[in-house]
Formats: structure tokens, C-alpha cells, sequence
């Protein structure tokens, strides 16, 4: 029996949905990742802040500095510093609002444009880090970051947290809790915000479209921290 | 002539049995703890056996983790059996909540090997929530390092700055 052109395609049409359905089915499991599975591009993770609900408090700090270990020497022009909560003040009206900013995973980091040795990149699912391995402590990231997300560390350290190392002489920022996000948890920031009942920070994959975030980004107007640079944030904005 | 033979091949057999027994005895001792003596002290405080045979990790774990880290760091993969934070689990001293210290299980054995080993300037030598680890002893590198930036300031000429 032989088939015709259009049997042929048929078939073949079919074959290929009976492979693509799985597959889409993984991308909906995925954020469950097994440990032994690499990161994918199947998702990239976002983190939207509502600074309508965003209150005058440092939850999100305080838990950030204790979840991943790092903490000042009161010094504040060379502390680290992987979350800090920024001020905005209208001067015409008075009105004053704050926000949280921290490392916005941009899709086009300008930190792993510069570094010269590779050590600061972009993971496939969006995370932007900083390999301590390799990082050589020039501190280029630091002057080509436009959000000063980057800090590096003067001194000795000391408690480090076991899935959290820094040392001196790296350059070290927000990791969006990747160790949590690898475990299929959320950020600790975002946690503690929701733990206090503010909620006005969300955690999820931006390329999911029925995910939490993508919706309320396609529900209501948002901003990315200097959009003119087109480094299109991972990191958002409502309300400002 | 045939007697004296014969009776000095039971006295050889039984020294070599003698000998054999006593070393034995002392790889039996070995496999355990060791302490004292030359070598470094090794004690293992949890698990049965390691992830490999102790032959092959003493001779390529740092294969194991420097590609394991690789992976970690940038795929994401964080399977436990070749990671950092695993053998840090199993081998740090209940005692000193470490790894590091003067019998700490992994600088004991770099120091004896005349390896300085920099993993721990950055991660943790202490389990997961196992509190604050204890001050490790100053090992002989630091030592060395502090009577070197003293000779080094005895040294400086005085007074002559601009």
C-alpha cells in the first residue's frame, strides 16, 4: 500500500501533536524541576512589585539579609547590599512613596556585558548571578549595573549560610533566592511580604501566561526601571 | 640436618604469622578512627560508607565537586551526591559543628597533605542548622601568614612616609 501526498501529511500532522502534548504538559510540571534537571528557558522568572501596597517597613530586607547571610559593618557607602528600600518624594504635592530594588534581571544584563571573565551571567531561566569561582573582583559589573544592585564584599566572612557562600573580594547581588527557586519555592522577600499581608510582591514565570504574574501584567499598566535602556527588567513595577 | 630445617621453617612461619596478624590488627584500627602517630586524623561521625570507595575519593573528590559546582552554579543542578554542603553534612565534628579546626576532617587531612584549600573562605564548614560553628583552632598556614605581616612591619623602615 502506498500513501498518498496528503494521507502522508496527515499522519505525520498527527505525530507530531502526539509529541508536542507531553511536552506541553512538562512545561506545566516544570516548575516542580527534579534536582538532577538543569534549568531551562521554558521559564523565565519575574518578580512584580505593587508599590500602591507597598508599605513603609524593611520586611523585605530583613528577610532577604537573613535568609542569604549577609549583613553590614556600618558602613554604609561600602556595606552589601542585595535588596534596599528607595524613597520617592514628589516635591509639588509631598507625596512620598517606597520602594524595593534590588537586582532586576534584565534579558540583556549590561553586568555580563562587561565582566572580562565570564563570571557574571545569565542562567537559562532568567536568573542573572555572579560565579564566585571565577569572579576576579574588578568590579565592572558594580559601575556598568544602572540599578546598583551590585555590591562588593570588603571584609572577612564569617556564618555564611550553606546554600548562600560570599566572600571577600567578590562581587555578590540578588540571586532571586535561587536556592529556594531550584527547591520550587518563592523568594524569602516576597514571603515575608506575604507573610505581614501587604502582598504587593509577586513571584512567577513570565513566560507562562496563565501564571499569577503574567496575568496581573497583562491586566493593569506596569513599568521596568529605566525602560530607555531596553534591558527588559525581570523585575516590575505598578503604581509608580 | 632435616630437624634444624624444619624447625626453622615453623619459626619463619610463625613470625610472618605474627607480623600479619599485629598488621591486621593495625589496618583494622585505621579503617575505623585514627588518631596519633603519622598521618592526618580522619573520623567519620555519619553515614555508613561515602558516596565513592574511600580509594577513589581520596584521590579524585576534588574532581567530583569542582565539576559538580560547575553544574550547580550554572544549570541549577543541585543532585546532593557530589556536592560541598554533602560532604560538609557527613563530615563535620558534632563537637566543633565543623570541618576545619585542627582535627577537623577536611583540614586536618590538606594541612598533612601541605594543601591550602580556599573553599572555605566563601561556603559554610558547618551543616545546615547546626548553629554557629565553634572558632576553629588558628591552623599552621595563618600562623605562618601572621609572623610574616609581623616580621614584614618590623621590617618597615619608620618615619621616612612622605
Amino acid at each position: 500500500m502506498s500513501l498518498s501526498r496528503r494521507q502522508f501529511i496527515g499522519i505525520g500532522g498527527a505525530a507530531v501533536a502526539a509529541m508536542a502534548a507531553p511536552g506541553l504538559r512538562l512545561i506545566e510540571l516544570a516548575n516542580a524541576r527534579s534536582p538532577a534537571e538543569a534549568a531551562t528557558s521554558l521559564q523565565r522568572w519575574g518578580l512584580l512589585v505593587d508599590i500602591s501596597k507597598c508599605h513603609d517597613c524593611d520586611a523585605c530586607v530583613t528577610a532577604c539579609s537573613t535568609e542569604n547571610g549577609w549583613y553590614g559593618h556600618n558602613r554604609p557607602a561600602s556595606d552589601p547590599q542585595w535588596i534596599r528600600k528607595v524613597t520617592l518624594k514628589d516635591n509639588q504635592s509631598g507625596y512620598v512613596e517606597t520602594l524595593p530594588v534590588m537586582c532586576q534581571h534584565c534579558e540583556e544584563p549590561p553586568c555580563v556585558d562587561v565582566c572580562p571573565t565570564g563570571a557574571s551571567f545569565k542562567r537559562a531561566d532568567g536568573i542573572v548571578l555572579v560565579d564566585k569561582h571565577i569572579c576576579i573582583g574588578c568590579r565592572y559589573c558594580m559601575m556598568a549595573c544602572p540599578y546598583k544592585a551590585r555590591s562588593f564584599v570588603h571584609e572577612d566572612t564569617t556564618n555564611q549560610k550553606p546554600y548562600a557562600p560570599r566572600g571577600k573580594g567578590t562581587v555578590e547581588s540578588c540571586t532571586l533566592c535561587v536556592q529556594r527557586v531550584d527547591a520550587g519555592r518563592i523568594p524569602a522577600c516576597v514571603e515575608a511580604c506575604n507573610k505581614d499581608g501587604h502582598e504587593a510582591m509577586v513571584f512567577g514565570d513570565l513566560n507562562d501566561k496563565s501564571s499569577e504574574i503574567s496575568k496581573r501584567l497583562a491586566s493593569a499598566p506596569s513599568t521596568q526601571l529605566r525602560p530607555d535602556l531596553s534591558l527588559n527588567t525581570g523585575v516590575r513595577y505598578q503604581g509608580i | 640436618m632435616r630437624r634444624e630445617t624444619t624447625i626453622l621453617a615453623g619459626a619463619v612461619a610463625v613470625l610472618a604469622a605474627a607480623l600479619f596478624t599485629a598488621g591486621a590488627v593495625r589496618a583494622a584500627d585505621t579503617a575505623d578512627t585514627k588518631t596519633g602517630g603519622i598521618g592526618p586524623t580522619i573520623k567519620i561521625f555519619k553515614g555508613d560508607k561515602c558516596v565513592r570507595p574511600t580509594e577513589d575519593m581520596r584521590r579524585n573528590h576534588m574532581k567530583y565537586i569542582l565539576h559538580h559546582r560547575d553544574q550547580t552554579m550554572h544549570e541549577g543542578i543541585r543532585t546532593t551526591q557530589y556536592s560541598l554542603k554533602n560532604c560538609v553534612d557527613c563530615h563535620a565534628d558534632p563537637k566543633t559543628n565543623s570541618v576545619l579546626g585542627k582535627d577537623g576532617f577536611c583540614s586536618s587531612c590538606h594541612q598533612f597533605a601541605a594543601v591550602s584549600i580556599d573553599c572555605f573562605s566563601c561556603h559554610s564548614p558547618s551543616p545546615e542548622n547546626s548553629g554557629q560553628p565553634q572558632k576553629a583552632a588558628e591552623t599552621a598556614p595563618s600562623r605562618l601568614m601572621n609572623l610574616m605581616r609581623l616580621s614584614a612591619e618590623n621590617a618597615r623602615p619608620r618615619g621616612d612616609y612622605p
